[in-house]
């Protein structure tokens, strides 16, 4: 299992592997925020933590796709269904090399960008708190919804579709989390509850992602 | 026709628009259900003149 | 004699096909009387105005919105453990009723809150979860529409109607606690304070009652276009082997 997380991050960091992308899409849509609400910095401050989240989130929903696809296309998925590695394993693997690839750079770059949109003193330690508790649950999420398109060409568009609502309580809470933290109210009560939702993802979608594998696998 | 008072185009409205949705639904479905069972029969018949 | 016996494909045609042409005129019967009476023959409320109409709408459209995917969700679970196809197929049909049911509501609700709230929309919880509820609906009939094999859609547009069941009702109390809401408390619930009043209880009792005959007579409709199609199928595949 330490092999194929190896695997994946090498070939996430290899060129073409889209690693950066990701990063370089949240750094455009936090960009292009004061472009299209105006530059007031007041404003700015007070949207920040949403925005952050949101681009957090349309980041991570971009290489959703890569996670299972390229495996799919050259067969070595089938190699690694029929692996003596129980298939649930695999696919949690896969879902922390995504973490790894996308959501941490994230966590580490949102501080970065809250600059840009002058978010408040107080709200950077909290951002980056329910980033880093956050992101792993779109990053299982998102295994679960590449898990469902794998043989569905151009299923890009769909994995959107059928991910993104599921993403709305993650994004509910974290950017709870972030603007409470922002506008320095306590915090305790959504950062418990994002917390259960990420543990819960984690401990449960493994196994809807690999059965949803086994019937594609079929 | 009761007097619907200041609120009439709120509620007439809404009624025009789900009767409106509820026909396209139901209109929908009945097509549907008649093309799939033209295309069975067709199918059927077919094969059975071969047979 | 069980209930399984209908999860044979002819069996169930032959049962409910004689029957849909009944239950389709009684919930005619049932939604025009209700509509009917509630349009012209209940008073205005004395705060809501003639608006007070609307509910024979929103209500009963709002319940089948919320009870299609409920009977989604069993009907996905019968198809995962027992592997009943007509099972799998009523799922199927389900999704489109229940979609249009949850955009009823939005709209109706859209217009009623207009002249009530000041506002044809707001981020209340009750609005929001509807429409998280219809962007739900959304990807589950993608889903179906996206996969060529029967079998393999079935499976997994019934886990995801599971694992979306989930966050679903995740999403709602997150909605919950993310703003509190404009909405009033449930129309009907068995605790009789809280009910609307009697003159308006009845009308929409019946309009309820034929909104869920409504959906009865689309989902089996719709069940068996999709047992009649796949069987096409199965035919015109079997003459292409021969």
């Amino acid at each position: 299992m330490i092999a194929l997380l190896l695997r994946d991050l090498r070939l996430a960091v290899r060129a073409g592997g889209g690693f950066g992308l990701g990063l370089a899409f949240f750094l455009i849509v936090v960009v292009l925020v004061p472009f299209g609400v105006g530059p007031e910095s007041g404003l700015l401050s007070v949207i920040a933590p949403g925005v952050l989240w949101i681009g957090a989130l349309l980041a991570c929903l971009l290489s959703l796709d890569r996670i299972f696809a390229l495996d799919w296309e050259d067969g070595s998925l089938d190699l690694l269904a029929t692996a003596p590695v129980p298939l649930e394993g695999i696919v949690t693997v896969k879902a922390l090399a995504h973490w790894l690839t996308t959501g941490l750079p994230l966590v580490l770059a949102a501080p970065a960008l809250g600059i840009l949109l002058s978010l408040p003193q107080g709200g950077y330690l909290w951002l980056v708190v329910s980033l880093a508790l956050g992101t792993p649950a779109l990053s299982v999420i998102g295994t679960f919804g590449a898990a469902l398109t794998v043989g569905i060409k151009r299923g890009g568009l769909l994995l959107s579709l059928l991910v993104l609502p599921l993403y709305v309580p993650t994004l509910i809470f974290g950017a709870e989390v972030a603007r409470r933290g922002a506008e320095g109210f306590e915090v305790m009560t959504p950062l418990l509850m994002l917390g259960g939702i990420t543990f819960g993802a984690l401990a449960l979608l493994p196994f809807a992602s690999a059965a949803v594998l086994r019937i594609n696998l079929r | 026709m009761p007097d619907l008072g200041k609120y009439a185009d709120a509620v007439l409205s809404s009624y025009a628009l789900s009767l409106l949705l509820i026909f396209a639904l139901v209109g929908w479905a009945v097509v549907r259900s008649r093309k799939a069972r033209a295309a069975l029969e067709e199918t059927e018949q077919r094969i059975k003149n071969r047979g | 004699m069980s209930i399984w016996q209908y999860a044979n494909p002819k069996k169930f045609m032959e049962t409910t096909g004689p029957l849909l042409p009944w239950i389709g005129a009684a919930s005619l019967t049932c939604i025009v009387t209700g509509l009917v009476w509630g349009f012209f023959f209940t008073p205005d409320d004395y705060r809501q105005g003639s608006t007070v109409k609307i509910i024979y709408l929103h209500v009963p459209s709002a319940l089948m919105a919320i009870n299609a995917w409920f009977m989604m969700l069993v009907a996905s679970l019968i198809w995962l453990i027992r592997r009943h196809h007509v099972s799998a197929l009523a799922a199927k049909a389900a999704a489109p009723v229940g979609a249009t049911m949850t955009v009823i509501a939005l709209i109706t609700g859209a217009i009623w809150g207009q002249p009530m709230w000041g506002t044809w929309w707001a981020w209340d919880p009750r609005l929001t979860s509807f429409l998280v509820l219809f962007l739900f609906y959304l990807g589950y009939m993608a889903l179906w529409g996206a996969i060529e094999n029967d079998d393999t859609a079935a499976d997994l547009t019934s886990i995801l109607c599971l694992v979306g069941s989930v966050f679903a009702v995740l999403s709602r109390y997150a909605v919950n606690f993310w703003n509190q809401g404009l909405h009033q408390g449930a129309s009907l619930s068995l605790d009789k304070e809280e009910n609307v009043s009697d003159v308006f209880y009845y009308p929409l009792l019946v309009s309820i009652g034929g909104f869920i005959l409504l959906f009865v007579f689309l989902v089996f409709l719709g069940t068996h276009t999709e047992i009649r199609a796949r069987r096409t199928r199965a035919l015109l595949a079997r003459e292409r082997m021969s």
